[in-house]
């Protein structure tokens, strides 16, 4: 089309955009039968974004504040057109997109792709999850309605259980002693300007990486490819695997919009704070494996309460996973065997525990 | 330009020794980007913490009111901006405890059932003193004095000093 190639002409004679796309045109994807797991990063991506712009409409609507938050949510569900649905999809996209974050995380672990040189993406991928949950910690409040409010009381006090610094990061994430209206107004400030602020620029980190390091290969068929180079197969990364991505996010979106649709997400009881917990209480199923084992840690171990010992456990487990690569043997080195055994149990141990804690009373 | 202090213009009198006047020019630049720092980032850090909420609730609180409770059932009720829990224990006693769970805040509530105080958080146990007795509970409830006047229950803080 030639007023499209005038445009392209006129970029490229200012500031060489043929010499700016070049790397997209020349980079490659690795084709082989595993190439699936390579969509679910751009899966992830594309919820943010779906994350991003159903925010903004909620946000036309939502009032934070403790008498007014539940009341605006039930005004978006009941009273603006199609309000249910917006915020059914920002609930469902927002608990897909966690879903995918780890299956992601999970399958960069097991294709062994954290490895040299790509220390960095692991990292700043792992701190994207952290940054995950807490968009799901801090909007899952934002309602306002009775689980919410308790399932607030109890991740901050986990906070308060760290040694030295916890009660003053407990005060500051509540905005005060206990969790009241205060801490509502925190919280929206973090989920939709300090959390998305990091995440853009943690995402922008993250694919330019990708982008720097290219796309990964197993190091068995690395290998197998090293031995035997005719068979190694690849395709090119614009339009190839671009187009079929494009179809992932084409049928994330339908699978969206279904869940969105035939199960609206419900607003719950407002939140009283002079009301017990009522019985059957659990977090959203991404921190239940840690409810299960908080649950089943005893109230005392030796001399210190049993929570101490959990939150210092999730603590380091949390600061290996984010330096797992440094651990890691460099290719062409067989990657280490007690990796892949840590990684299988993790794995084991989360389904597992959210398994048991979503059938346990 | 002739300098004096870089080691290529060959000073060759104080080889090793950077000018005196360089050094103090850069501990003043340096120090004075610190104290700007530090002067920027105190008043932030003080700004994140937010400013003691007052405790309007007293030492002494109608708890409930005598006729309300049936033996053997519990009920919440505000002391100042937290939750206490009175207890008709199936004797017919009054018991007024506090209702956040020494485990992770939640709050408590009576079950009939158990005879006992219950949270619904990670299942935790008191027994009728607030005494933690099963689940994850490290420390016992906080138990106030019950005082029957008139047809009113009042709950009382034990304040330490």
């Amino acid at each position: 089309m030639a007023p499209l190639r005038a445009v392209r002409n006129w970029l490229d004679d200012r500031f060489g955009w043929e010499e700016l796309i070049y790397p997209f045109k020349k980079k490659t994807v690795p084709r082989h039968k595993l190439s699936y797991w390579y969509f679910l990063g751009g899966i992830t991506l594309f919820l943010f974004i779906v994350q991003v712009l159903t925010g903004i409409l909620l946000l036309l609507y939502y009032k934070p504040g403790a008498n007014e938050a539940f009341e605006s949510v039930q005004y978006i569900m009941t009273r603006v057109q199609f309000g249910w649905l917006i915020r059914s999809i920002h609930s469902w996209s927002a608990n897909l997109m966690i879903f995918t974050a780890f299956a992601h995380m999970f399958s960069v672990l097991f294709l062994k792709a954290y490895r040299k040189p790509r220390e960095l993406t692991w990292v700043s991928g792992i701190l994207l999850l952290f940054l995950v949950l807490g968009f799901g910690f801090s909007g899952y409040l934002l309602p306002w309605n009775t689980l919410a409010f308790f399932a607030t009381k109890v991740g901050t006090e986990i906070t308060g259980q760290v040694p030295l610094i916890g009660k003053s990061l407990m005060v500051f994430l509540r905005g005060g002693e206990d969790v009241t209206g205060a801490t509502l107004t925190r919280f929206f400030g973090f989920h939709v300007a300090v959390l998305p602020g990091l995440a853009t620029m943690l995402i922008l980190l993250h694919v330019l990486l990708v982008q720097r390091f290219g796309i990964s290969v197993p190091p068995r068929l690395q290998a197998e490819w090293a031995a035997r180079p005719p068979e190694q197969r690849e395709m090119k990364f614009f339009p190839n695997f671009m187009l079929r991505e494009l179809m992932a996010w084409y049928v994330a979106l339908g699978a969206l919009g279904a869940l969105a649709a035939i199960f609206p997400w419900n607003l719950g009881v407002k939140a009283d704070p002079f009301v017990p917990a009522p019985a059957g209480i659990k977090p959203e199923w991404y921190f239940l494996f840690m409810f299960q084992t908080l649950k089943l840690i005893p109230s005392k171990l030796w001399l210190v309460d049993g929570e101490v010992v959990g939150v210092l456990g999730f603590g380091a487990i949390a600061v290996t996973w984010l330096l797992l690569p440094f651990f890691e043997s460099a290719p062409p080195a067989p990657p280490r065997r007690w990796i892949t055994a840590l990684s299988i149990f993790a794995l084991t141990y989360m389904a597992g525990m959210t398994i048991y804690g979503y059938l346990a009373q | 330009m002739v300098t004096n202090n870089s080691p290529a213009s060959g000073a060759g009198d104080h080889p090793e020794k950077p000018a005196p006047r360089r050094k103090f020019i850069e501990a003043l630049l340096g120090g004075g980007f610190l104290a700007t720092a530090v002067a920027f980032l105190y008043p932030v850090v003080r700004y994140l913490v937010p400013p003691r909420a007052l405790d309007l609730g007293g030492d002494s609180v109608v708890a409930g009111k005598v006729g309300e409770l049936k033996p053997n059932s519990g009920k919440i009720f505000r002391f100042g901006n937290r939750p206490g829990l009175l207890v008709r224990t199936a004797s017919g006693e009054f018991r007024a405890m506090s209702a956040t769970c020494t485990h992770l805040s939640c709050t408590v509530q009576y079950r009939d059932d158990l005879q006992r105080v219950w949270c619904a958080c990670h299942n935790g146990q008191y027994d009728l003193t607030g005494k933690n007795i099963s689940g994850p509970p490290p420390r016992p409830l906080e138990l106030f004095e019950t005082q029957v006047r008139g047809d009113e229950i009042f709950g009382r803080r034990n304040r330490e000093a």
